[in-house]
């Protein structure tokens, strides 16, 4: 029996974290994600079967060219999708509130 | 910990609203948005330029070791002092588009505000391509952190 593939699978691995990394800024071809790492293109085209199968990456037809992209979809799997971007609003605005604190006291 | 930011992201809307509860005075927490120094403090960006009125403009600019990491833009359609701020925003090279921005400031008690952002892109998938930034980088992030812990750890 060929074992499920999951995304915990997917981001064990600290080059599919890259990739993942990689294409969430925008969609990229095969060999422009290979150019950012020194394995050959078969070891990258592999850890991008496997994103893809885990639904992580998705690909989409320009031309000739087959781009990957970042499937939000299958993150949500993962953990709670939005949290990070949660977090990042509530760093900044903790920050927010402690530099109004100061501008007051300084006054 | 107690969570103080709330983000609701509907399931097929191609918005976000953002709400959080200040211990600041709905006067300070205004002034937060207005003033250059005070954004470059709590945004962690420089402002290139800033014309906080009615039909208004405003520049962000990070860079790091000399390379420019960010930059983002956007015009400022409506304000009201203490109550609304009604912006557009963008960044550059990057799919998610522009963004309107309506920003509700209001007042709870002398001492405390509350501010609501509600964020109106350009369809869904563009809400997505925003929603998944800060997850790429967290995720990546986290894994360091856990690498590094990992390595302490032998």
């Amino acid at each position: 029996m060929k074992l499920r593939r999951d995304v915990f699978q997917a981001i064990a691995d600290p080059t599919r974290r890259t990739i993942i990394t990689l294409v969430a800024m925008q969609a990229l071809t095969p060999t422009a994600i290979a150019e950012n790492f020194d394995y050959s293109r078969q070891t990258i085209s592999k850890h991008i079967q496997i994103l893809t199968e885990c639904e992580i990456l998705e690909q989409e037809h320009s031309g000739r060219e087959i781009y990957y992209r970042l499937n939000p979809d299958g993150m949500k799997d993962i953990a709670d999708f939005i949290e990070p971007f949660r977090k990042l609003w509530d760093d900044r605005f903790s920050k927010l509130e402690s530099v109004m604190k100061n501008h007051l006291s300084n006054k | 910990m107690e969570q103080h930011t709330k983000i609701d992201a509907l399931e097929g809307k191609q918005e976000l609203t953002i709400t959080r509860e200040f211990d600041l005075p709905v006067e300070l927490l205004y002034k937060a948005y207005t003033e250059a120094d005070l954004i470059e403090q709590w945004m962690g960006t420089k402002v290139i330029q800033l014309d906080h009125r009615n039909l208004g403009s405003y520049r962000f600019e990070t860079s790091h070791n000399g390379n420019i990491m960010f930059r983002a833009s956007g015009t400022i359609h409506k304000v009201v002092a203490n109550e609304e701020i009604v912006r557009t925003f963008e960044m550059e090279d990057m799919p998610i588009g522009v963004q309107l921005e309506f920003l509700k400031f209001e007042k709870l008690t002398d001492h405390r505000s509350k501010l609501r952002i509600q964020i109106i892109y350009k369809s869904e998938k563009h809400r997505a391509e925003q929603l998944k930034l800060p997850f790429a980088y967290g995720l990546n992030m986290a894994h360091n952190k856990l690498q590094e812990i990992l390595i302490n750890l032998k």
